[in-house]
């Protein structure tokens, strides 16, 4: 009995710790004053401005192009590529899995620093090298989610579909698509979260003028703290909550708990 | 022949990655060994050694550690209790642990701003209980704070996904067999969870190490870290070159600290990154 509480405590307390700077955030996004501790009455004010907030929609329109984007083209190569991974013999398979490791492993930073450098030699920095470093970074999320469902799937059924005079293409979208569809869903999904929640690579890549969220959210706290940040804080969190808990669904459905 | 043909699906992904993945890391080794009027130079890579960046790399080091330690701490025992809970909405609850991962990275340092700033809500609880203010903001422990908080769910992921994976009859046999709690706690369940941990400690290190925006928030501009140094090379300064061969130091460090924990990772299933 201790021990159950015990756990039911320290279980609390790591949520409190989670939880309570963004419950903070809400609170302050309806607070009717400027001050961070006094509570000057219920106001949705800081929403109507953050709306019109010409830095802040922007930046969230960009944010949402690139994302997409990024995440489309993404997943077009990255499940092209690896039905091609998948059909190579063992040595080039090694080769461009490792080379696919790269950006996964190293540091966010040097992705970025090693990108702009490429970039400011042939083109100036601005939406292009923005979008071409996020479909750079999503690629390898996309190829290691569609991978596993390749190598689970039976390989001798899409040749038998192929001997019986089914076209490749035909094959393909009959037998081998939806065997791999959740892995490219949840690849998509994935470089969706990744490019939403980029900041250094962006920061390196962008010029002057092109602004993700995350690179606005950094130039304005370093000026100071505006409420409409809290708004805008709230309004993700929601936004996050509700894509979170589709890709739960998914998840559920498809396997045990927990694997993302 | 069919695999001939298919091979050349991965034809775009070849190409982007020879353009985009391995000419970028031609360009800044490039960088790294060169001077601004092209000649060979080992000196941007040996500027490691000036005393102002050992002081930030070591400092990196530190709080990298201190907050891969600290996560670790607090992950391994939430990560047991989940795994230990077999109820119905469980996955649920761990939907809720790493839910405030998908809010936006930068919005949850501006969220520790403004409780640990000077007229901030921690500092007001404790002037009301009487403790007094405490100056919180822009020191090394608000950075290790705000490190701990962003990459806190990379620990708990990894290591749950290895908890869950053990089977309960693994547990009950040890039991049955005369194991006691902490006997099955370091020789079943800590053996079963290390290449979680291990993942989770590189996903806690590399970007703890590497990060420079966290402790430019939080820390100020009074905590340097190795990712600073960098930064301000490239975005203030003008030596492109010192800052590529920062860069590439960097990178060796990631390279030698992921090559220390496989060392320590025998069957090899850590190495899975999500």
């Amino acid at each position: 009995m201790v021990k159950k509480w015990s756990e039911r405590i320290y279980l609390g307390v790591i949520f409190l710790f989670l939880y309570l700077p963004i419950l903070v955030l809400i609170g302050l996004s309806f607070n009717n004053s400027r001050s961070r501790v006094v509570w000057g009455g219920f106001t949705l004010k800081w929403y109507a401005s953050c709306f019109t907030d010409e830095t802040i929609t922007g930046a969230f329109f960009t944010t949402l192009q690139i994302t997409l984007a990024a995440a489309v083209i993404s997943t077009l190569i990255g499940t092209l590529a690896a039905i091609g991974i998948s059909a190579m013999k063992r040595k080039n398979r090694s080769i461009m899995l490792g080379a696919t490791n790269i950006p996964l492993l190293n540091a966010d930073i040097v992705t970025g620093i090693s990108l702009m450098l490429l970039f400011v030699k042939f083109m100036n920095l601005g939406f292009v090298t923005v979008l071409i470093a996020h479909i750079t970074f999503d690629i390898p999320y996309v190829i290691l989610n569609v991978l596993p469902k390749l190598n689970q799937a039976n390989r001798s059924t899409y040749e038998a579909a192929l001997d019986l005079g089914a076209s490749p293409a035909y094959a393909f979208y009959k037998v081998t698509w939806p065997e791999i569809k959740p892995g490219v869903f949840s690849g998509f999904l994935m470089a969706v979260t990744m490019s939403l929640d980029d900041f250094s690579i962006t920061f390196f890549t962008k010029g002057a003028g092109v602004n993700t969220l995350s690179t606005m959210l950094y130039t304005e706290l370093r000026k100071g703290i505006r409420p409409e940040l809290y708004a805008l804080s709230t309004i993700l969190f929601l936004f996050a909550f509700l894509l979170l808990l589709v890709m739960n669904r998914r998840s559920d459905k498809q396997m045990t708990a927990g694997s993302f | 022949m069919y695999k001939l043909k298919k091979q050349f699906l991965a034809g775009p992904y070849f190409i982007w990655m020879i353009g985009f993945i391995l000419l970028p890391l031609a360009f800044i080794l490039y960088y790294a060994l060169t001077t601004a009027d092209g000649a060979f130079t080992f000196s941007n890579i040996a500027a490691i050694a000036d005393p102002v960046h050992v002081k930030s790399i070591v400092l990196s080091l530190k709080l990298g550690a201190i907050c891969t330690l600290v996560c670790l701490v607090l992950a391994y025992p939430l990560c047991m209790i989940l795994s230990s809970f077999r109820f119905r909405h469980q996955s649920f609850v761990v939907f809720l642990f790493i839910l405030p991962m998908w809010m936006n990275f930068m919005l949850r340092i501006l969220a520790w701003r403004l409780l640990l700033s000077n007229n901030g809500i921690v500092n007001s609880i404790l002037a009301a209980v009487g403790i007094g203010h405490i100056k919180m903001l822009n020191t090394q422990t608000a950075v290790v704070f705000g490190m701990v908080y962003d990459f806190l769910p990379f620990m708990i992921l990894p290591i749950y996904n290895s908890m869950v994976r053990i089977k309960p009859e693994t547990l009950e046999a040890a039991r049955d067999l005369g194991a006691g709690s902490f006997t099955v706690l370091v020789k079943i369940i800590f053996p079963l969870t290390l290449s979680g941990i291990i993942s989770g400690v590189i996903m806690v290190f590399v970007p703890a190490l590497t990060s420079f925006v966290i402790s430019d928030l939080l820390g100020g501009g009074k905590v340097l870290l190795i990712g600073n140094v960098i930064e301000q090379e490239f975005m203030q300064g003008t030596n492109w070159h010192l800052g590529s061969g920062l860069s590439v130091v960097l990178m060796l460090f990631v390279i030698a600290s992921m090559a220390l924990m496989n060392v320590f990772d025998k069957d090899g299933g850590g190495t899975a990154v999500w």
